[in-house]
């Protein structure tokens, strides 16, 4: 008798067991967001704080309930920098793991590898890199999040001109940033009516670059010095034009729009304005800045989960994936033309690197007005515009 | 015009002089093994980045610098020891080839303890530049030139005034000879490998406030200060001198007259120049084929 009843609830058990098992397995099956990032390597400064962002915040969607009811699960891969296992990267998620959507690309090389393989694979892909080129012309498949450098030359540009400032010299780095922003700010200064009399590069290994900045300091006509580039370099260069004791006004790019390039240039730094994420300045932020509270709350988050001071560029990793969360619950679905359609329609969506609005010819969806211009003062950042 | 000149003049002899004592280090190993040591750029890495943490840690700077240079020459020791000696019989290409896997390894020891991070090291002395004719001169320059000079000078005492260096020259000139007459030659290798590693930090430290420093610093200047040896006739001292100088003024004037483009061309032009017409460098011993 007693064993009958054992057996019984034993086998209701069972039945309820493998019941539940069903209908989690019906509900667990998780949108799968695939990631190629530069984690290790030259340009892990990119990659790191990208991948920390996105596990940290599909962990906390999670346990908020996921989206549209399903869970999501990253799937990750370190391309270290280099484009063509960022390639090979891109068509394993695609191929053998089926992501809804992908995420990545710390470097505008690795971007573009993997491009034609998503375009022709057709799974949406918003990529955090900055050139240009990724979305002009526009791509059927691809976002993304960084501002171009077109914008913060144009920023830049547009800085000076209100300075009353029309000729000025050029010096830049001879890596892919420094000599993309470089073409992109010839253009905009004869869009712009301005003049560059000096124009003169340094490579990414370079210790000195007296020479060129004498060059520059010689040229007549120059009003103000820009430098575009990333890494150490322009820190030196930041160096060397106060021992030369050049005075013109100084900028340079959102490549450098870091703590550790104050560090780097130190007090040499004073006076230099850039273009830069609001992330930099959180508490100077106007309070009716609409992003003031994602940028402090990013902020906040970050340093408190991971212990280590937040970068602009994980703010682009947080952009993307906030982006793809609201294109799926827009378009209530993962079907990959329903998600790519919503993403092109999305409007006001205010992240930490800007208000995006993207549509059909834009897939970036930011203007330069989401630059900061900042100066140093006292070794610190201040907000100027 | 003459601002103009000088300015290049400065730079190019600062970064010159650098290069003169990463070459000199090349050269040592070079005499005493015949080896071409790939690993004498992580020395100047070492010297940077030791001495940056432990200031960092609060150690005063002059413990600090002797303490990461003493730190280099154990290593340079170690080198010779656990990844050199162990394959002596070998083919001086295969040694070679050695040293190259030591740097990467040193290099990646090196990013997993300092990180990946460029580091700050203040000047020794006054931030202020000096003004010579109009054009400007970094304090830490002067600094860079006064330290070479004087390696320069003690390594010519070094080797002409002491019998542990006289022993270093004879065992280069001719090994089984110095063996014959009682030197260690083990003993004598394991000797140029710390020298050169002293000098190599040595010179990482006193460019650092001017370069900065991080893991991978000595790849690109390791390899310039090998092209000022081998510009310079690998094995002779004068030549790294003279190479590394003149190196490092071609660079700037080029940089700075022509275009900063072609510096780097410029330079490794001259290095194709100097070998067509002279094989051996610039003051390279002459070898006599012995039948």
């Amino acid at each position: 008798m007693f064993k009958t009843v054992i057996r019984r609830a034993g086998k209701c058990a069972a039945v309820a067991a493998a019941g539940l098992m069903m209908m989690s397995a019906q509900a667990a099956e998780p949108i799968k967001i695939g990631s190629f990032l530069s984690v290790t390597g030259p340009a892990s400064f990119l990659g790191d704080p990208e991948l920390k962002t996105l596990e940290m915040y599909v962990e906390k969607i999670n346990e908020e309930g996921g989206v549209l009811g399903r869970q999501l699960e990253l799937i990750h891969y370190d391309d270290v920098g280099n484009a063509s296992s960022a390639r090979n990267f891109a068509s394993r998620l695609i191929r053998s793991d089926q992501v809804d959507i992908i995420v990545g690309g710390s470097t505008t090389g690795a971007t573009m590898a993997a491009v034609p393989l998503i375009e022709q694979a057709e799974v949406p892909f918003i990529s955090l890199a900055g050139a240009v080129v990724i979305t002009n012309p526009v791509k059927k498949w691809v976002f993304k999040t960084p501002q171009t450098d077109r914008m913060a030359a144009e920023r830049i540009l547009t800085d000076m001109k209100d300075r009353g400032i029309t000729k000025f010299g050029l010096i830049s780095g001879t890596g892919g940033f420094g000599s993309s922003g470089r073409t992109q700010t010839l253009e905009v200064a004869e869009a712009m009516g301005m003049e560059v009399v000096a124009d003169v590069t340094y490579s990414g290994s370079d210790t000195d670059m007296t020479a060129q900045l004498t060059n520059i300091r010689n040229t007549s006509g120059v009003e103000a010095v820009l430098n575009f580039g990333f890494g150490q370099g322009p820190a030196i260069v930041t160096r060397n034009y106060a021992q030369l004791g050049m005075e013109l006004p100084f900028y340079q790019s959102h490549g450098v729009a870091s703590d550790s390039f104050l560090e780097l240039a130190g007090s040499s730094a004073e006076g230099l304005r850039l273009p830069a994420s609001p992330l930099l300045v959180p508490d100077s932020l106007p309070n009716d800045d609409p992003q003031k509270e994602v940028v402090q709350n990013y902020k906040a988050e970050y340093e408190a989960r991971w212990d280590s001071k937040v970068s602009t560029f994980g703010a682009y990793a947080y952009d993307g994936l906030m982006l793809a969360v609201r294109a799926m619950e827009e378009a209530g679905s993962t079907d990959p033309e329903a998600v790519r359609n919503a993403l092109e329609n999305i409007q006001g969506y205010v992240g930490v690197t800007g208000v995006f609005n993207m549509s059909p010819e834009d897939h970036n969806g930011l203007d330069p007005d989401s630059f900061r211009i900042l100066e140093v003062q006292n070794g610190e950042w201040k907000l100027i515009d | 015009m003459l601002a103009e000149f000088l300015q290049y003049l400065f730079t190019g002899i600062t970064i010159g002089a650098t290069y003169a004592l990463i070459a000199l280090g090349f050269t040592l190993i070079y005499n005493a093994s015949h080896v071409i040591n790939f690993a004498q750029g992580e020395f100047l890495m070492i010297g940077g980045m030791a001495t940056v943490s432990l200031t960092a840690m609060g150690v005063p700077m002059i413990l600090a610098v002797v303490l990461a240079v003493i730190l280099a020459g154990i290593l340079g020791v170690a080198l010779q020891r656990f990844a050199i000696a162990p394959a002596k019989q070998a083919d001086v290409v295969t040694l070679i080839i050695i040293t190259i896997g030591a740097s990467i390894f040193i290099r990646g020891i090196a990013q997993v303890v300092w990180g990946k991070e460029y580091h700050v090291m203040q000047n020794f002395s006054t931030d202020q530049p000096i003004e010579v004719f109009g054009a400007v001169l970094n304090s830490q320059s002067l600094w860079v030139l006064g330290i070479g000079a004087i390696l320069v000078v003690g390594l010519v005492l070094f080797f002409t005034k002491t019998l542990i260096g006289k022993a270093i020259l004879a065992t280069s000139m001719n090994k089984e000879a110095a063996r014959l007459v009682g030197i260690r030659t083990q003993m004598v290798l394991m000797l140029a490998f710390m020298v050169s590693a002293l000098l190599g930090s040595v010179a990482g430290i006193v460019v650092a406030p001017i370069t900065f420093t991080s893991y991978d610093i000595g790849i690109i200047l390791g390899l310039k200060g090998f092209v000022a040896a081998a510009i310079g006739g690998l094995g002779s001292g004068v030549g790294a001198v003279v190479g590394g100088l003149s190196l490092g003024i071609v660079e700037a004037m080029a940089a700075g007259y022509i275009s900063s483009d072609y510096k780097d061309a410029v330079a490794f032009s001259m290095i194709l120049l100097v070998l067509f017409f002279m094989p051996r460098g610039l003051f390279g011993a002459k070898v006599v084929e012995r039948v």
